[in-house]
C-alpha cells in the first residue's frame, strides 16, 4: 500500500512542487541572496564602526561635513538634504509594493505605472548621491596636514565658524606641485594651488584665524586652539588639503572619506543595478509577459531586492550621517 | 497563497506614515541635539541609542510590511531573519570591542600619533 503511495508522489516531492516553506524558488533564492548581502553590508558597516571606535576622540562630525542643499549656496543646512534622499527612497519603497500589489490583483497598467514610479524614485536618488558625492570631494573649506597626518581646520575667532582657504590666503604656487587633495585641480597647467607657506602667511596677516583640530572635547565639539597654540600647530602643516579623495580629506580622518565613498558607493551600486533590474520587469510588464503567464511574481522578486537597497540605506543614513 | 489576492494598500499607506514620521523624529533630533540626550549610558550616547533603536524599528517596518515577511510561513520568516539577528550583534560586539581596545593602546601606549 505504502510503495505505491510513494510511487504516486514522488514525481511532484523531488521536482520541486511540494514548496514546505510555501514560497517558490525564485523568491527564496531572492531571499537567501537578500540574506547574503545584508551580511556583506554589516560587514562594511561593523568595520566602519570599528575604525570609529578606534578613533572615537577625532572622527569628523557628520552635520559639519554634509551641510549642502541644493539652490541654497552658503546656508548651513545640515542633513536636510540627505532627509530628502531617505524620503526619495522610502517614497519609492512604497510605490514598488503597490506595484506589487496591484500585481497581485493581474492589474497590468497600475503595475506598470507604479514600476515606472519606482524607477523614477530610483534615479532622483542616484542623481541625489552623485551631488552629495561631488560636494564631498569638492570640498568646501580647505584645511592643513600636518606631519603626523592629522587635519587642521581654519575657524574665525570671534564667530567659531569655519573660514575658507581662499578667504584669507592667496595661491601663489605652481599647479604641479602635487599638494592639493583633488589630483585634477593640481595637474592643470599653469593653475596656481595653495603652498603651505601661502597659507602661513594668510594666518599671520589676518589675526581673527585660529586653528581647529580634530580631537573633540568633552561637549562633542572640535578642540579650537588659542592664537599662539595655532601658530605653533601651523608649524608642523606640511600639506595643503583642499576637498576628498581616497588618500585624504580636509574633513578630518582619512578613513572617513574611505567609508563614505566605499559604503555609500557600494549602497549606490546596488541602486543602480536595481534601478536597471526594475527597468527590465517595467518592460516585461509593458509586453505583457506576466500577463500570458498569469502571475505578477517577478514584480515581487525585484521588488524585494528594491526593499532591501531601501533597508541598506536607511541604516547607512543612521551610521553615516546620525550616529 | 491565501494573501496573495488580498489588497494591502491601506497597511502600506500606514507604514508609509510611520516611517515618514521616525524619519522626520531622527533628523529633527540630529539637528536640535537635545541636552539631555547628550550622556552616556552603556557606551554610548542616549541619541544614538534613540537613533539606533529608531532605526530598528525602520527595519522592522520595511522587512515586516513592504518585503511581506509577514505573510510568510513562520519557518521561512525566522530561517531568513534569525541567522541576521545572531551573525550582525555578534560581528558587532567582537568589531567594536576590538575597535575600543585598540583606541586605549593607541592612547595609552608611549607611541605619540600626534606630532
Amino acid at each position: 500500500m505504502e510503495a505505491t503511495v510513494t510511487t504516486a508522489t514522488e514525481g511532484k516531492v523531488w521536482g520541486g512542487g511540494n514548496e514546505p516553506l510555501k514560497a517558490s524558488y525564485g523568491k527564496m533564492m531572492m531571499w537567501f541572496f537578500i540574506v547574503s548581502d545584508a551580511l556583506t553590508f554589516s560587514g562594511f558597516l561593523a568595520a566602519y564602526g570599528f575604525s570609529r571606535f578606534k578613533f572615537i576622540e577625532s572622527w569628523p562630525i557628520a552635520d559639519e561635513v554634509f551641510t549642502h542643499f541644493p539652490f541654497l549656496h552658503g546656508v548651513d543646512a545640515p542633513m536636510y538634504y540627505v532627509a530628502l534622499m531617505t524620503f526619495i527612497l522610502i517614497f519609492s519603497s512604497v510605490t514598488m509594493v503597490l506595484a506589487v500589489d496591484a500585481g497581485h490583483q493581474l492589474k497590468r497598467t497600475k503595475v506598470a505605472w507604479y514600476m515606472l514610479l519606482t524607477i523614477i524614485g530610483g534615479a532622483i536618488f542616484l542623481g541625489s548621491q552623485a551631488w552629495e558625492w561631488k560636494n564631498f570631494i569638492a570640498g568646501e573649506y580647505g584645511a592643513v596636514e600636518t606631519r603626523g597626518g592629522r587635519i587642521l581646520q581654519f575657524v574665525n575667532s570671534e564667530t567659531g565658524k569655519q573660514i575658507a582657504l581662499h578667504d584669507f590666503a592667496a595661491p601663489t604656487g605652481e599647479g604641479k606641485q602635487h599638494i592639493n587633495a583633488n589630483g585634477y585641480a593640481a595637474e592643470k597647467e599653469g593653475e596656481a594651488v595653495y603652498t603651505v607657506k601661502d597659507i602661513v602667511d594668510g594666518f599671520t596677516a589676518n589675526s581673527n584665524i585660529v586653528i581647529r583640530t580634530e580631537t573633540l572635547n568633552e561637549e562633542g565639539h572640535k578642540t579650537i586652539l588659542s592664537r599662539e597654540e595655532s601658530a605653533e600647530k601651523l608649524k608642523s602643516a606640511v600639506l595643503v588639503v583642499e576637498g576628498a579623495n581616497l588618500e585624504r580629506n580636509e574633513y578630518g580622518n582619512r578613513l572617513f572619506a574611505d567609508f563614505f565613498f566605499f559604503i555609500t558607493g557600494f549602497h549606490g551600486f546596488h541602486v543602480f543595478s536595481g534601478v536597471v533590474i526594475n527597468l527590465i520587469i517595467f518592460f516585461n510588464v509593458i509586453l505583457g509577459t506576466y500577463e500570458k503567464r498569469k502571475s505578477y511574481e517577478m514584480v515581487e522578486k525585484v521588488g524585494l531586492y528594491w526593499h532591501f537597497v531601501d533597508l541598506v540605506w536607511v541604516f547607512v543614513f543612521t551610521f553615516f550621517y546620525l550616529v | 497563497m491565501a494573501h496573495a489576492h488580498a489588497s494591502n494598500v491601506k497597511r502600506i499607506w500606514t507604514v508609509f506614515v510611520i516611517l515618514s514620521l521616525i524619519t522626520i523624529v531622527e533628523v529633527a533630533l540630529g539637528i536640535v541635539k537635545p541636552g539631555w540626550s547628550m550622556t552616556h549610558i552603556i557606551g554610548m550616547k542616549i541619541l544614538n541609542w534613540i537613533f539606533i533603536i529608531l532605526t530598528i524599528v525602520k527595519a522592522y517596518y520595511i522587512a515586516w510590511a513592504f518585503m511581506h515577511l509577514e505573510g510568510e510561513k513562520g519557518s521561512f520568516r525566522w530561517s531568513i531573519v534569525l541567522p541576521l539577528l545572531i551573525l550582525i550583534p555578534y560581528l558587532i560586539f567582537i568589531l567594536l570591542t576590538e575597535g575600543n581596545y585598540v583606541h586605549d593602546v593607541m592612547r595609552n601606549g608611549f607611541i605619540s600619533w600626534d606630532f
